[in-house]
C-alpha cells in the first residue's frame, strides 16, 4: 500500500501541544507525518512547503492555533494569507493544492490532531505520489 | 566539523515497546556529525544525567540531542545538565519521539523508522545551531491575581505577606467567590462564612494588596516578568470613596432583581451588595434593573443618601498596570438546571440545584437557615438528592467527575436532618467517592446513624404532581425501579468552567482542555503553572476541586510567583530574529508584520534593526524577508530546509 510522506510544519503553543495531548491521550494515528516544531506558524515561509513537496513530500501539513488565539497576537493570520497566496502558484507546478493543509489545531484538541493526519493520510492515499516534474529533472 | 552525541530514551517502556530504541541509536551514529549514540532505559533519572555528562566529556561532544519525551517535559532538565558538563545550553536539543512518536503509534517498524528521522531532523537544526546567551530582562515583583474566591484570596494573602505587592481583581463587587454561599463545609462542618469572612477582610486591609473589585480584564500584553494589564473598572454609580455602607439606599430602591448570591431564592433592588459581609461592603446599581436608568425618573436613592455617594454620571474606568506574574483563579459554575430536559429543565420550581440548598441552610440565606422549599415555603418532609445531575455522562453532558457532590451531597442530608429531625432524605448515587481526609468516616456517619437512604441508581425522570414532585429512578442493587413523592428534589449538578474562562484564556493567551478548565504545564509535576511562563492558576477554574485542595494549590500558586520575585532578573530565549547588515535592503516589510514592534528602521544605515529586548522569537518576520537578511537564531531558513529533507529520509 502507497505509504504518504507529510512534512507537518506545527507551531509550539497550539498545534504542538494538541500532537502531545495526543500522545499522553495515547490516541493512535497513522505514523505518515514528522513534525517539525516552530514558535509560530508565521516562521513557515512558502519556500519551506515547496522545498518540502520538491524533496519528495506527498503533503505538508501546517498547524497553528485558532484564530484569535494565537500566542503572538495575529501570526496565524499571516500565515493564512501566505497560504492562500501559495495556493494560487501550486497549481501553475501541477500541485494539486489538497496536498497543503493548513489546520487549527489547540493545545486542548489531541483528538483533532490524531484525527487530520489519519484524514490526511487516507487523501493523500487516494491521490497518490506526487509527481514533480522538477524532482524528476534533479534525479 | 560539530561532534554531536545522541542519547536515546527507553523511558522504561514508554518508548521502548514501539520504537526500536538500539535501532535508532545505531541510525544515528550514522548521520552527519553524529559522533557518539547510546540508548537507556531513564534517560532524565540522575544515572542518565551522569552518563550524559560523562560522555560528554569523554567523547568531546560540542551538542547532544535527547531523543526522549516531549521537549515541553524535560528540555531544561537536559540542558541545566549539558550545561553542567560544559556545553552552551542551546547546544542541547530535544527529539520528541514519545507524545508524538511511540505514544501514537503501534506498528513497531514504522514508529522505529518515524522516530529515526525524527531524530534526524535535530540533528541537521543541532549541526548549525549557534551557541547562545540568555537575554536578561528585569521583572516587576507585583502579581495579579484575577478571581477574588477562596483560592484568589489566599493566593494573594500569601504574596502580600512575603512582601510583595499584589493587585486582586474580581468581577463581582465583593470578593468571597461561592465559598461565601456555603452554610457549612464537609466533612468538619465548619461554618464557611466564619473561616472565609476573616481572610476576606484581611485581604481587603492588606498594605500589600490593591482590591480590584467590580472589574474586569480588559487586555494583557508582555511576557514573564513584564507584562502590561488593562483593566476595567466597571461603573457602580456609587461613589465608593464618598459611601459609608449605611444601606439606606438599599433599603429605599423599589425596584426588584432576582439574587445571583441567593441563587435566585430572593430579590434585591437595583442598588445592592451581594450579601452583608461583603469585602468591600459598598453598593453598585444593575444598569439594566434600575428604574432611573430605565425610564429617567426615580432616583429614590440618591434623595436617601445624605452624604451624595449616588453618582448617576458615572462611567467605566480603564487603569493600566504592569506586573510580573498573573494568577488565574476564576473559579466555576454550576450546570444550570434549565439544562436538564429529564429533570424538568428548571420548570419545576422544587428541583433546585445543590448552591441554592446551601442558600437555604445558611443561617444568613433567605430562610435564616430554615429548610423551606421554594414553592409554597412549606418545611420538606421528604427530599431526594440527585448525584452526578449532568457529570459522568458523556453522551449527553460531561464526561468527568465533579468530585465535590459526593461530600457535599452527604453534608446536605446531614445537616437537614439536623434541621428537620422527622425529616426523610434519599441519595440517588452512581458511586460515592469520597477521596479526602476525614470524607470516609464523615459518609459512614451519615449512612448508619443518620438513617439517611443511599440508592444506587439514576434517576430517569423528575415531574411535578401537585404539591409533590416525583422522582422516577431504579435502585440498581436490588433491581427495582423507584418511585418517590417528594416534596423537593436538590440536583448535584455538574461542575464547570465559568462561561468567562473562555474569553479571558484568549486574552491572557493560557490554554483549556477539552471541557473548557484551565490546562496546566504538567498534569502532575507542573500543576499550578501555565505552560506559558509567567501564568499560574489555582482552584476550580482548573478543574473540579474541594476548598482544602483549592487552597493548598492557591499558596502553591503563590510560592511558584514568590520564586519568580526572589530572582534579580529574569532570562528570555535568546532564540530571536536579527538581521545581516550586508542583505537587508531597508524594505521595510518586516516591521510590518512584526506584533511586538521590535523592528526599527536606521536611517542611517539604510537598514532594519532588531530590538533585542521586544523581540519574542515568533519568526514571522524571517517569512517574510524578501531578500533573507532576516534570518531566527537556531531556526534559520537552511537549517529548516535540511530538516525537511532529513524528515522525509527513505522509503
Amino acid at each position: 500500500m502507497f505509504e504518504p510522506k507529510i512534512v507537518c510544519f506545527l507551531c509550539k503553543w497550539c498545534t504542538s501541544a494538541g500532537a502531545d495531548l495526543a500522545g499522553t491521550s495515547r490516541l493512535k494515528y497513522r505514523p505518515n507525518g514528522v513534525n517539525i516544531r516552530f514558535m509560530c506558524s508565521s516562521r513557515v515561509d512558502p519556500e519551506h512547503i515547496l522545498w518540502a513537496f520538491h524533496e519528495g513530500a506527498d503533503g505538508v501539513l501546517i498547524g497553528g492555533c485558532h484564530p484569535g488565539d494565537c500566542h503572538y497576537e495575529d501570526g496565524n493570520y499571516k500565515t493564512q494569507a501566505r497560504i492562500s497566496l501559495l495556493n494560487r502558484l501550486l497549481d501553475d507546478f501541477g500541485i494539486d493544492t489538497r496536498r497543503l493543509r493548513l489546520e487549527w489545531i489547540s493545545a486542548a484538541e489531541g483528538t483533532k490532531f490524531a484525527n487530520v493526519m489519519n484524514d490526511f493520510t487516507e487523501e493523500l492515499r487516494s491521490k497518490g505520489p506526487l509527481k514533480l516534474a522538477a524532482r524528476e529533472m534533479a534525479k | 566539523m560539530k561532534r554531536i552525541g545522541v542519547f536515546v530514551c527507553h523511558c522504561g517502556i514508554n518508548i521502548a515497546e514501539t520504537v526500536d530504541v538500539k535501532r535508532v541509536a545505531e541510525e544515528a551514529m550514522q548521520m552527519e556529525g553524529v559522533t557518539y549514540a547510546q540508548d537507556y532505559i531513564y534517560m532524565c533519572s540522575e544515572p542518565g544525567q551522569a552518563l550524559v555528562r560523562e560522555k560528554i566529556k569523554e567523547e568531546n561532544l560540542d551538542a547532544i540531542i535527547i531523543a526522549a519525551c516531549s521537549p515541553t517535559l524535560h528540555e531544561s532538565t537536559f540542558r541545566a545538565a549539558a550545561e553542567e558538563a560544559g556545553l552552551n545550553p542551546w547546544q542541547c536539543e530535544i527529539a520528541n519521539i514519545r507524545e508524538q512518536c511511540s505514544w501514537v503509534h503501534t506498528d513497531r517498524e514504522k514508529a522505529t523508522r518515524k522516530a529515526i528521522n525524527i531524530v534526524g531532523t535535530i540533528v541537521q537544526k543541532t549541526r548549525l545551531n549557534e551557541s547562545l546567551e540568555p537575554i536578561p530582562v528585569s521583572i516587576t515583583k507585583k502579581a495579579l491575581v484575577i478571581g477574588g474566591g477562596i483560592a484568589g484570596i489566599q493566593a494573594a494573602l500569601d504574596i502580600a505577606d512575603s512582601g510583595y505587592k499584589v493587585i486582586l481583581v474580581e468581577k463581582e463587587s465583593s470578593i468571597g467567590g461561592h465559598m461565601a454561599q456555603l452554610s457549612e463545609t464537609f466533612p468538619t462542618l465548619d461554618c464557611s462564612q466564619c473561616i472565609l469572612t476573616p481572610k476576606m477582610v484581611a485581604a481587603g486591609k492588606h498594605p500589600n494588596i490593591e482590591l480590584l473589585t467590580y472589574s474586569e480584564i480588559e487586555e494583557v500584553s508582555g511576557y514573564v516578568g513584564n507584562f502590561n494589564v488593562r483593566i476595567r473598572r466597571k461603573a457602580p454609580f456609587v461613589d465608593w470613596s464618598k459611601c459609608n455602607g449605611c444601606g439606606l439606599c438599599m433599603e429605599k430602591c423599589p425596584a426588584k432583581v432576582s439574587s445571583v448570591f441567593d441563587r435566585e431564592l430572593t430579590t434585591h433592588g437595583a442598588i445592592y451588595v451581594p450579601f452583608p459581609q461583603a469585602v468591600p461592603n459598598k453598593p453598585v446599581i444593575v444598569k439594566d434593573s434600575c428604574i432611573y436608568f430605565k425610564t429617567g425618573k426615580c432616583r429614590l436613592c440618591e434623595k436617601v443618601c445624605e452624604i451624595g455617594a449616588i453618582n448617576f454620571e458615572q462611567e467605566d474606568q480603564f487603569i493600566e498596570e504592569e506586573v510580573g506574574a498573573i494568577i488565574t483563579a476564576t473559579g466555576f459554575e454550576t450546570l444550570p438546571v434549565a439544562d436538564l430536559a429529564e429533570y424538568g429543565a428548571g420548570d419545576v420550581p422544587d428541583v433546585i440545584d445543590g448552591l441554592a440548598f446551601e442558600r437555604l441552610l445558611s443561617a444568613s440565606g433567605p430562610t435564616v437557615g430554615e429548610v423551606r422549599r421554594p414553592s409554597d415555603g412549606m418545611v420538606p418532609k421528604e427530599i431526594v438528592f440527585v448525584q452526578c445531575a449532568g457529570s459522568r455522562d458523556p453522551e449527553r453532558y460531561k464526561p468527568y467527575c465533579s468530585k465535590i457532590c459526593c461530600m457535599y451531597t452527604t453534608k446536605h442530608a446531614l445537616l437537614y436532618k439536623h434541621r428537620v429531625h422527622d425529616g426523610q432524605s434519599y441519595i440517588f448515587y452512581i458511586d460515592i467517592r469520597t477521596g479526602g481526609k476525614g470524607y470516609e468516616e464523615f459518609y459512614h456517619n451519615a449512612e448508619e446513624e443518620e438513617g439517611i437512604i443511599y440508592l444506587r441508581g439514576k434517576v430517569a425522570k423528575i415531574f411535578r404532581d401537585g404539591d409533590k414532585t416525583v422522582v422516577w429512578g431504579t435502585d440498581t442493587l436490588t433491581g427495582r425501579n423507584i418511585e418517590i413523592a417528594a416534596d423537593l428534589v436538590v440536583l448535584a449538578t455538574a461542575v464547570i468552567p465559568k462561561d468567562s474562562t473562555a474569553e479571558l484564556v484568549k486574552k491572557l493567551r493560557i490554554h483549556t482542555g477539552p471541557n473548557g478548565f484551565l490546562s496546566e504545564a504538567h498534569p502532575k509535576l507542573r500543576p499550578v503553572e501555565s505552560i506559558n511562563s509567567g501564568f499560574f492558576i489555582a482552584g476550580a477554574a482548573q478543574g473540579p476541586r474541594d476548598i482544602p485542595e483549592t487552597v493548598a494549590q492557591a499558596s502553591a500558586a503563590a510560592c511558584k510567583v514568590i520564586s519568580l520575585f526572589s530572582r534579580d532578573h529574569l532570562e528570555q530565549d535568546p532564540a530571536i530574529a536579527w538581521v545581516d547588515e550586508d542583505l537587508c535592503g531597508g524594505c521595510r516589510i518586516c516591521i510590518s508584520v512584526c506584533p511586538y514592534d521590535a523592528r526599527e528602521y536606521d536611517e542611517e544605515k539604510g537598514i532594519v534593526i532588531v530590538n533585542e529586548a521586544l523581540c519574542e522569537g515568533c519568526g514571522s518576520c524571517v517569512a517574510a524577508c524578501a531578500c533573507g537578511a532576516t534570518q531566527q537564531r537556531n531556526l534559520s531558513d537552511s537549517q529548516i530546509k535540511s530538516m525537511v529533507t532529513a524528515s522525509l529520509r527513505g522509503e
